[in-house]
């Protein structure tokens, strides 16, 4: 029996109907034999009648519903049909949903599900990583599950945590990722996870660069070069003190990032690194991102625009030959 | 003046609405109270924006006066005689302009941005519109949770009737059926801009159609009419009718904010049957049908300012927010703080 990570979405949030009658999921598609433009409910409208409830195309007032909701002690799961239009939805995370235990200390726990990041193909409107916008703001906590496991136990924890939760799940990731079976222990909520050790230098990224990094690591690797891979998983809070420990263990950062590269997660893991543990640093932090322009939809052009384990692997001997 | 006496005769056939003169009564505590914090603003001794709903006051005190506990009511800038309506404190409301640190919202947030989720009193953001789908929301959870009778009231004005947010808002209630009171007030101006330049249809009450709501249109200068049509909206929508919309027509009587002299109104719409006070009207007709005498009503007036000043005060002796005292944290979860060393 295997478990591709778009399995393990859905089976998380067949396991929190099951148990959390406050749970509910709201999106456009989603219910029905359908079951969403991903199948990450597939099933779970037949299964739990009146729990999976489709949504006029209104993000604005999915999510506005969902705060109304969760203000009233539910635990709504939104699902975005692609994060890219969570951007019409942006007023109400940011504003409503952000700001609302601060203002009226009333909690809003929604979990906003955001099918993120490039697949061959999908172009400017269906392929963004949008973490970085979202950690910007206050309020939120932003979750970028790299693996089966973690998809599955972040989903998990995501609904039971008192905030607005915005959960990036990885499109590319939904059916090249595969685990044996659903996992019985996990790393809690705000904690980075070392995935590979290293000494020569350290690799901090999220969601599915960490799985190009993992593959730059293993080329290095033949070579003597051992290089460390830290994927953040929780990209709001930061583990500033995982990424620390491990710069001081190898002396040498390259940040890589899916998302576009001004500001965001990248800019971010090397400001907290350059202003808290310089003296860790023997050589300048680098860091990598998606080119500063809308993502194409040509193959050819698009496996150009973000990080790939070539353009990483250009950027890991600039930053060791230093 | 007898078109007064005829309006208000005309909607009421046996005497005024049973709760003519309680809503009179907070539609003139509103007045005092709002010319009392336009009057701390001229002095300079509220931070931020005054905002009034001047002119406004009988839709606004229709709106919350048939509201009960567990409903719920999503007030806007121009609401302070609905707010009252529906049992908000005046004193937390003078907090809130005075940045008490014991109002509701402890100097995080000022003025009109107030609420109390817990009364069921929400706490608007800025951007119009937000509010209509996080009722939606509200009324949604109570239907799953098995309660029953319940509605929710959110107001409007033409201007943010046009946002994309107040249009996702009505339709989602529409389609999840739930029990909502959408009370949109016409007054004429969104800020500065006059109706020509918000919306093209000949009537805004038009739209209930389109989004299969029941609509009705109501006198906003005329109290025992404004209490008759939304007291029989929310009755309707308590008895599982569809979402109600119903559009009043009003002139806003202030600025937009006490900083704009809106001189930008033209005098002929000064002239125009809905630029009446609605205060005033309900005045003269207490007085022509005799439901009070002048005395009472001097009294009555100098109740309510003694009230008000005594919010105030209260507000103005209580401690302000320290900034080495808030806690600066975002999260309701504060093992999920982003850098704590930053909210100390
Ligand atoms: C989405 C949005 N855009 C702009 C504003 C700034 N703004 C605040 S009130 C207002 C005018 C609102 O007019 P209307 O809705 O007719 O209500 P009224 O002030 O007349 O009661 C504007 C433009 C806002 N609050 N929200």
């Amino acid at each position: 029996m295997s478990v591709t990570y778009l399995e393990a979405i859905r089976e998380a949030q067949a396991k929190l109907l099951r148990e959390d009658d406050r749970v509910f999921i709201y999106g456009q598609d989603i219910a029905g034999k359908f079951g969403g433009a991903f199948k990450a409910t597939k099933g779970l409208a037949e299964q739990f009648p009146g729990r999976v409830l489709n949504t006029p195309i209104s993000e604005d007032a999915m999510v506005g519903t969902a705060i109304g909701a969760a203000m009233e002690g539910m635990r709504p799961i939104v699902e975005m049909q692609f994060a890219d239009f969570s951007s019409i939805a942006l007023n109400q995370i940011l504003n409503n949903a952000g700001t609302q235990y601060w203002r009226t200390q009333t909690p809003c726990p929604i979990t906003v599900r955001l099918p993120s990041g490039g697949t061959k193909g999908s172009g400017p409107f269906h392929s963004q990583s949008m973490e970085g916008i979202y950690s910007h703001y206050p309020g939120l906590v932003v979750l970028t599950p790299a693996t089966v496991e973690d998809a599955y136990t972040m989903l998990i924890d995501a609904v039971a945590i008192d905030d607005p939760v915005i959960y990036c799940e990885h499109k590319y990731l939904y059916y090249h990722l595969k685990a044996d079976a659903l996992p019985t222990e996990k790393l809690p909520i705000g904690k980075a996870r070392i995935v590979r050790p290293g000494r020569d230098l350290s690799i901090v990224t999220n969601s599915a660069m960490v799985h190009e990094a993992l593959a730059v690591a293993q080329q290095f690797s033949a070579d003597g070069v051992e290089i460390e891979v830290v994927d953040l998983r929780s990209v709001k809070p930061l583990d500033t003190d995982t990424v620390l420990a491990s710069v001081a263990r190898t002396g040498r950062l390259l940040c890589v990032g899916e998302a576009f590269p001004w500001g965001g997660v990248t800019a971010e893991v090397i400001a907290r690194v350059a202003t808290e543990g310089f003296h860790l640093l023997d050589a300048a932090p680098a860091r990598i991102n998606a080119k500063d322009t809308p993502i194409p939809y040509h193959p050819n052009l698009w496996s150009e625009h973000r990080p790939n384990a070539k353009t990483i692997a250009a950027k890991v001997r600039q930053v060791l030959s230093e | 003046m007898l078109q007064t006496a005829e309006r208000g005769a005309s909607t009421s056939k046996n005497g005024p609405h049973e709760k003519y003169l309680e809503a009179f009564r907070i539609m003139l505590q509103t007045r005092i109270f709002e010319e009392k914090l336009a009057s701390l603003y001229r002095g300079g001794l509220i931070t931020g924006g005054v905002y009034i709903g001047r002119g406004q006051e009988a839709v606004s005190v229709a709106c919350g006066i048939f509201l009960q506990e567990g409903d719920v009511f999503a007030p806007l800038i121009r609401d302070q005689a609905g707010r009252s309506a529906f049992g908000e404190p005046l004193v937390d409301v003078a907090r809130t302009y005075l940045g008490s640190r014991s109002g509701p919202m402890r100097g995080r947030d000022g003025n009109i941005h107030r609420g109390c989720p817990k009364t069921g009193q929400l706490a608007m953001i800025s951007h119009l519109g937000a509010m209509v789908s996080v009722v939606v929301g509200k009324l949604l959870a109570k239907r799953m949770k098995g309660e029953k009778g319940f509605v929710g009231l959110t107001t409007i004005g033409e201007g943010g009737m046009q946002t994309g947010a107040t249009h996702e808002g009505m339709n989602i209630a529409a389609v999840e059926r739930v029990p909502l009171v959408m009370v949109a007030t016409n007054n004429h101006y969104a800020y500065s801009t006059p109706n020509d330049r918000q919306f093209a249809c000949a009537d805004l009450v038009d739209r209930a159609k389109g989004y299969g709501y029941e609509g009705s249109s109501v006198d906003g200068t005329d109290l025992a009419q404004c209490l008759e049509v939304i007291g029989a909206a929310v009755q309707r929508a308590r008895a599982g009718r569809p979402p109600q919309l119903v559009v009043a027509s009003t002139l806003r009587l202030a600025g937009h904010g006490e900083h704009d002299d809106a001189s930008y109104v033209s005098d002929d719409i000064r002239r125009e049957p809905f630029a009446q006070d609605s205060l005033q009207l309900a005045e003269q007709l207490i007085l022509e049908q005799e439901l009070m005498d002048r005395e009472a009503l001097q009294q009555m007036r100098a109740e309510l300012a003694a009230e008000v000043d005594e919010a105030v005060a209260t507000a103005q002796q209580e401690d302000t927010p320290v900034g080495s005292e808030e806690d600066w944290c975002a999260v309701a979860t504060r093992s999920l703080v982003d850098q704590p060393a930053l909210a100390e």
